[in-house]
């Protein structure tokens, strides 16, 4: 009986059956986890991506509480298109940074958060670049005179773990407090992360200071704020018009 | 369509064998915590560590014990991982046709930890974003296909759920003393705890041990010491354990 059981699970026939079987039952088990666990998920994603915007403009929160947080402090949350104007009808929440960046300026979405916090008035712009291996995304806030940079966090999908990785860290987003983003003769420059030695209380150089082995992601992160501001520029100096007009 | 009958009729007829011969086997007469059955818990705990003796999933082994949170929910999704895997592997042990079964026993493990991964997004997302691919990684820890492959494939299914717990245990008994260490001499904290006191910019603003010039290690943040951990563990296991030492 035992060697008519071994011949019978060797043929070709009932391989192939028990794979097909095997693939079947398995399929099935986690396409019906996925789908159904799917909108927990991404309900976390979104306080993340909440608790990520609150964080620039220094609400710590906690994953759970970031949704009540984010609709008391975030006053609106505007998709503009390149000439700065307000685009309609799409909600900026929703706004996919990594299919927009692959668009054309003229079609892409520039998703704007305004938040008031403490009496003051904050922009928050979202960015998303390249690192060394993938992917570094994160927000940066810019204070009301839409030049000294309030906060800014960090996320990679797969830089190096203790090198670019590193971008993530506390001491790396604090250096970017109080940067101004132009510099003396009004130009946009951004914040150059920079090799050698950068004081870190020179909040006027458009300067911080790099991660020892993580020049690539370091200067991803450089391009990535350029980039994505020079964006922003037409809404910007409507904004600072509008201002001046005011005072 | 008629050999595709025939196979199905076999199967099913294999399917009844299979339940028979589950039932009736000697297991089932033994008592559920016997000592046979307890030594399948206990031995890779100690005498038969997957880590310290085998040195086996050792990779895992550095990268997520920094922490301690992080090391006890591995601990828990491989224990799940291994004991299903060894429990489903063992059930199919005579259905699997044997050309195939390395590429059975990897599906068998993969979807697991896929199903592991996916409630980990849903209900740990913190946690499981911190331990990102290394819960994809299970699959590919030494432990469990070992397991399988020298285990499950023999034995009867509850023997094999026992073995796979056992030895997930000893593997996650082994990160979690590993994380203990890296985060409290690392970090100071434990579960992320302050428990050494709280260290603020100088000295005469800490408490605890850093009121008196305590400075943490970050050292031990490094995947090297996770190494030279395991390496001490080993070290003390054998002074305990004389039985462990190898004759030259």
């Amino acid at each position: 009986m035992e060697e008519k059981s071994v011949n019978k699970t060797n043929s070709n026939g009932y391989t192939f059956l028990f794979a097909v079987i095997m693939v079947l039952v398995v399929a099935s088990v986690l396409a019906f986890t996925a789908t159904s666990l799917q909108p927990i998920q991404k309900e976390n994603v979104r306080q993340e991506k909440m608790q990520n915007i609150l964080a620039t403009i220094g609400v710590e929160t906690d994953r759970p509480g970031a949704e009540e947080l984010y609709n008391r402090y975030i006053t609106e949350a505007v998709t503009l298109d390149q000439n700065g104007e307000e685009r309609e009808g799409v909600d900026a929440f929703t706004v996919d940074l990594a299919k927009e960046i692959k668009r054309p300026a003229e079609e892409q979405n520039f998703p704007l958060y305004i938040a008031d916090y403490e009496g003051e008035k904050y922009y928050i712009v979202p960015l998303r670049g390249n690192g060394l291996w993938n992917a570094i995304f994160g927000y940066i806030s810019l204070k009301d005179d839409v030049n000294t940079i309030k906060g800014a966090t960090f996320d990679h999908l797969g830089e190096t773990p203790g090198l670019g990785a590193e971008i993530t860290k506390e001491w790396f987003k604090e250096s970017f407090a109080d940067e101004k983003i132009f510099d003396d003769s009004g130009n946009l420059v951004g914040v150059s992360v920079v090799k050698g030695d950068i004081d870190p209380s020179d909040k006027d150089d458009n300067q911080v200071d790099a991660i020892s082995g993580a020049t690539i992601t370091g200067d991803g992160v450089s391009d990535m704020i350029s980039e994505r501001l020079q964006r922003y520029l037409p809404y910007f100096k409507k904004q600072t018009e509008i201002n001046v007009a005011t005072k | 369509m008629a050999t595709e009958k025939k196979n199905i009729s076999e199967e099913k007829e294999a399917k009844k064998k299979e339940m028979i011969l589950f039932l009736s086997s000697s297991e089932e007469k033994e008592h559920f915590l016997s000592k046979g059955n307890r030594k399948l818990l206990s031995d890779p705990l100690d005498d038969n560590n997957p880590i310290t003796v085998q040195v086996l999933g050792i990779c895992s082994a550095l990268a997520i014990t920094v922490q301690l949170e992080p090391a006890v929910v591995m601990a828990i999704a491989v224990v799940a991982v291994m004991a299903f895997a060894n429990m489903i592997v063992s059930m199919l042990r005579n259905l699997i046709p044997s050309r195939i079964r390395i590429i059975v026993q990897l599906v068998v493990v993969a979807s697991l930890v896929v199903l592991v991964d996916q409630i980990l997004k849903a209900y740990a997302y913190d946690v499981s974003k911190q331990l990102s691919v290394f819960i994809g990684l299970i699959i590919t820890n030494c432990i469990v296909m070992g397991r399988l492959e020298a285990f499950a494939l023999g034995n009867g299914v509850y023997k094999s759920f026992l073995d796979g717990i056992g030895n997930a245990a000893g593997y996650g008994l082994i990160l979690i003393i590993v994380a203990f260490f890296r985060e409290l001499l690392g970090s100071g904290k434990l579960f992320g705890f302050e428990v050494l006191g709280h260290k603020a910019a100088t000295v005469a603003d800490s408490t605890g041990l850093y009121a008196l010039g305590y400075e943490n290690n970050g050292l031990m943040l490094l995947s090297p010491m996770a190494l030279i951990v395991v390496g001490l563990l080993i070290w003390v296991q054998r002074a305990r354990n004389r039985k462990l030492i190898e004759e030259n």
